[in-house]
């Protein structure tokens, strides 16, 4: 690192009575991958978007390679310095292609032949990130899956035309992406870096951060914590520093396997998306996970499960959603609206909805989830989004539903309030709930009795708990293209 | 004081009625205070009409964006030529008749909403080609045909009690009713939480073609009940009597501050609005204004009220 590409000095911002940022102080030399590591609700998705000149700081500075920035900030003044973001929540034009994406930002595409030259640029740059990624420029983005959005949205931030590069910020960049091609990605990074960009990845997967990062930077309750080379930090000290209090021994390898089996079935389902396919069943109790590369038809057997089309589903059914700007939250409603929808049935009396009833619910569940709110009659916007996604749990697990349907619901939460949702899971299927969890997350399949490997919409393998190593899943993954 | 004002601005529906008071009080400055209370109860009277099917437009709009009833107009001719042909003005008949009328009305929505989801027409084209069916209906049924309506019906759309026309305590009535089903039913909530987001809304357990059906079919019950009354009001149906509703049912939805967007309804909006519509008209008339000038203003005034009310909302 010989010097410094981006600096932050002692920047504040507050939203109403919270404080987001007290004070934050933030360096990255030109050439050096920087790690963010952190909470929900640490602040760091606010300090990126101060960068980005998308939010405004109350108070501090930014300086631009040693020299100081006078007057506002905005997100023209980023671009025009080589800022790039991709944020959390996705930020692509829905109705457009993806090569029209690209041309959003780059105003230097223009006049006769301006597609072309972004579908090349795309196009290009897709193929270096993500070799074999499956997208064409002319796809519109609405069309693409949400990993596949992801992608797209990675490959616009790397895209040169007139602005050299000098900073890209990753803020989950991997939470919908597969792991072949968030290691893709990583590598890819390595390579940027070396050539001279800088890099700021956010992500709640550890082993990401400690293996792909030059300097890694904790934050908690809007403040950096510590800051320190990569290498001065291994998984334990790193989620010490953070504030979590790990215990790595709690063992939910306590498997009742054997005992489950002989439960009665809660769900026997065959995937409607291939001819040549295994069946999925699961007993009362199971947690039962769905692996592959992400879509692979994993989300589809989801919804036919939920929709119950050629699958029998005896007993009542809830959807967790992972995307959940378009599947889950209702942006208009306060927290506990959000809750209690899936239970208002419960709560009729005479007819009514009881309002008491409803609030009781929602506080039980603020509680039971530790949603991070003041009032649980905020808007649901005004949560972090992690803790929206521990709404979408709470209005899960607070339904009559005996059966879970988990569409990668862990995008984007913290290590701290995955551990508690992964125990709750484990004490809800004790109970007697069935889990059906389909996760990109090689870790969480831990928690499984058993997994479904998709391949191309099928079933391609089903493995056992003692069987869910990575090698094995990734060999199912790969079979078949690895045998043509 | 300070602390209720602060409560109720951020209310989306507080803009209709300071802009009703608003034109009521300038209006009753230039007369000079002459005819207050007529202004008032004349505005009632006739603002009742369009509360009624503004509340059915308003439970259309909010199942959310691209959904909307433009057949009303047609089905409030068809319940007035129905309800007025069955009675014949005998009073022995008035349930039949305003059963027949709601039975057409029903059979209205049952057609729309069998256009939008069997053959998967954007409701803005079923509704208005349905529209065209309707009305060809209700001119081929009621050919050339003037009939009073019987005395009970009569009397029901047009009698005051100390200057409160009974008509408009019943819509009052239908409107409260109205307000709870949206907070306090599962049908209100669903219809909330379809606009907000209809993949959301399904994916949280709720049939949302079944909540969409039982709104295009109440909309379509509240014009026929705008059809009846109006008919009893006007002293029998006419084939163009619900012509004015069109933009009406959808102006007091939106000027009454719910949301275009959907998932988001306001009941006392819509009283707000209705009334302020009417105000408005009766204020350009006593300023002598001509028909031009009372049109280009009504456009004005209509814009004015929803920026203020609009902008409100987006600066959150």
């Amino acid at each position: 690192m010989n010097h410094t590409a981006i600096k932050l000095d002692g920047v504040e911002r507050n939203f109403g009575a919270v404080r987001a940022l007290a004070g934050v102080s933030l360096a990255v030399g030109s050439g050096e991958c920087l790690g963010l590591v952190g909470h929900n609700g640490a602040g760091k998705s606010t300090l990126m978007h101060i960068l980005a000149g998308t939010l405004s700081p109350d108070k501090g500075d930014i300086s631009v390679g040693g020299t100081r920035h006078e007057g506002y900030w905005s997100v023209n003044v980023a671009r025009t310095n080589g800022i790039r973001c991709v944020f959390q929540e996705l930020s692509l034009c829905p109705n457009l292609t993806v090569a029209e994406n690209v041309r959003i930002v780059h105003g230097s595409l223009k006049g006769i032949g301006w597609k072309k030259r972004s579908q090349d640029i795309a196009l290009q740059k897709l193929d270096e990130i993500f070799p074999g990624h499956g997208i064409s420029p002319s796809d519109a983005i609405s069309d693409l899956p949400i990993g596949k959005r992801q992608m797209a949205e990675i490959a616009r931030a790397f895209t040169v035309t007139d602005i050299p590069l000098r900073l890209v910020i990753l803020d989950e960049p991997t939470s919908s992406l597969d792991a072949v091609t968030a290691q893709q990605l990583l590598t890819f990074v390595r390579s940027q870096v070396t050539k001279g960009t800088s890099v700021i990845l956010i992500s709640h997967l550890l082993g990401d951060i400690l293996g792909t990062c030059d300097r890694i930077a904790v934050m908690k309750d809007g403040k950096t914590v510590a800051e320190r080379p990569a290498k001065k930090f291994d998984r334990h000290s790193l989620v010490a520093a953070m504030g979590t209090e790990v215990n790595q021994n709690k063992s939910t390898t306590a498997k009742l396997a054997k005992a489950k089996s002989q439960a009665p079935v809660a769900i026997r389902a065959k995937p409607k998306t291939a001819a040549d396919t295994g069946e999925l069943i699961a007993h009362q109790g199971e947690i039962i996970g769905l692996a592959g590369l992400s879509g692979h038809g994993q989300t589809r057997m989801l919804l036919q499960i939920f929709s119950r089309s050629d699958a029998e589903v005896p007993a009542p059914v809830a959807f967790i959603a992972g995307d959940r700007q378009s599947d889950g939250i209702f942006h208009l409603w306060s927290i506990a609206s959000n809750v209690t929808i899936r239970s208002l049935r419960s709560l009729l009396r005479r007819g009514l909805i009881a309002s008491d009833g409803e609030g009781l619910l929602a506080a039980e569940w603020k509680k039971r989830m530790g949603i991070r709110t003041s009032d649980m009659n905020n808007n649901i916007l005004t949560l972090s989004g992690g803790n929206q996604q521990k709404t979408l749990f709470a209005r899960a697990l607070g339904s009559e539903a005996r059966i879970i349907l988990m569409d990668d619901p862990m995008r984007g939460v913290d290590i701290g309030t995955k551990l508690e949702v992964y125990e709750m899971i484990a004490r809800e299927a004790k109970a007697g709930r069935t889990f059906v969890w389909y996760t990109t997350e090689m870790e969480e399949l831990q928690y499984c009795d058993r997994a479904y490997v998709f391949r191309n919409g099928a079933i391609a393998a089903s493995l056992e708990h003692e069987d869910l190593t990575e090698e094995k899943i990734l060999q199912a993954s790969f079979a078949e293209s690895s045998a043509a | 004081m300070t602390n209720i004002w602060n409560r109720l601005r951020h209310e989306p529906w507080i803009w209709s009625f300071l802009a009703a008071i608003g034109v009521w009080l300038a209006t009753i400055a230039y007369t000079g205070g002459q005819g207050a209370g007529e202004i008032l109860t004349a505005a009632l009277s006739f603002a009742t009409f369009s509360i009624i099917v503004g509340l059915g437009q308003m439970m259309v709009i909010t199942t959310g964006p691209g959904n909307v009833d433009l057949s009303i107009p047609a089905t409030i001719t068809l319940a007035g030529v129905v309800a007025m042909k069955v009675m014949d003005t005998d009073s022995a008949r008035l349930l039949l008749g305003i059963g027949a009328a709601l039975g057409a009305s029903f059979l209205v929505g049952v057609f729309n909403y069998g256009l939008i989801r069997l053959l998967r027409i954007p409701p803005i084209i079923a509704t208005l080609s349905s529209s065209f069916l309707v009305l060809s209906t209700a001119i081929s049924y009621g050919r050339g045909i003037r009939i009073k309506p019987p005395l009970p019906l009569d009397s029901f759309a047009t009698m005051r009690i100390l200057g409160i026309p009974l008509a408009a305590v019943f819509v009052l009535v239908l409107s409260i009713v109205l307000a709870i089903v949206i907070k306090r039913t599962l049908y209100g909530r669903a219809v909330v939480a379809i606009g907000q987001n209809p993949r959301a809304a399904w994916l949280a357990g709720i049939n949302v073609n079944r909540t969409r059906f039982m709104t295009y079919v109440l909309s379509a019950l509240l014009a026929g009940v705008c059809g009846i009354l109006l008919s009893g009001f006007s002293g029998g149906a006419a084939l163009n009597m619900g012509e004015e509703f069109l933009l009406a049912s959808i102006a007091v939805v939106v000027i009454g501050g719910t949301s275009v967007a959907g998932g988001r309804a306001s009941v006392p909006g819509i009283w707000g609005a209705a009334l302020f519509m009417y105000l408005l008209v009766t204020m350009l008339n006593t300023f002598g204004a001509s028909a031009g000038v009372r049109l280009i203003m009504t456009g004005v005034i209509i814009i004015t009220v929803i920026v203020l009310a609009g902008g409100e909302t987006q600066s959150k």
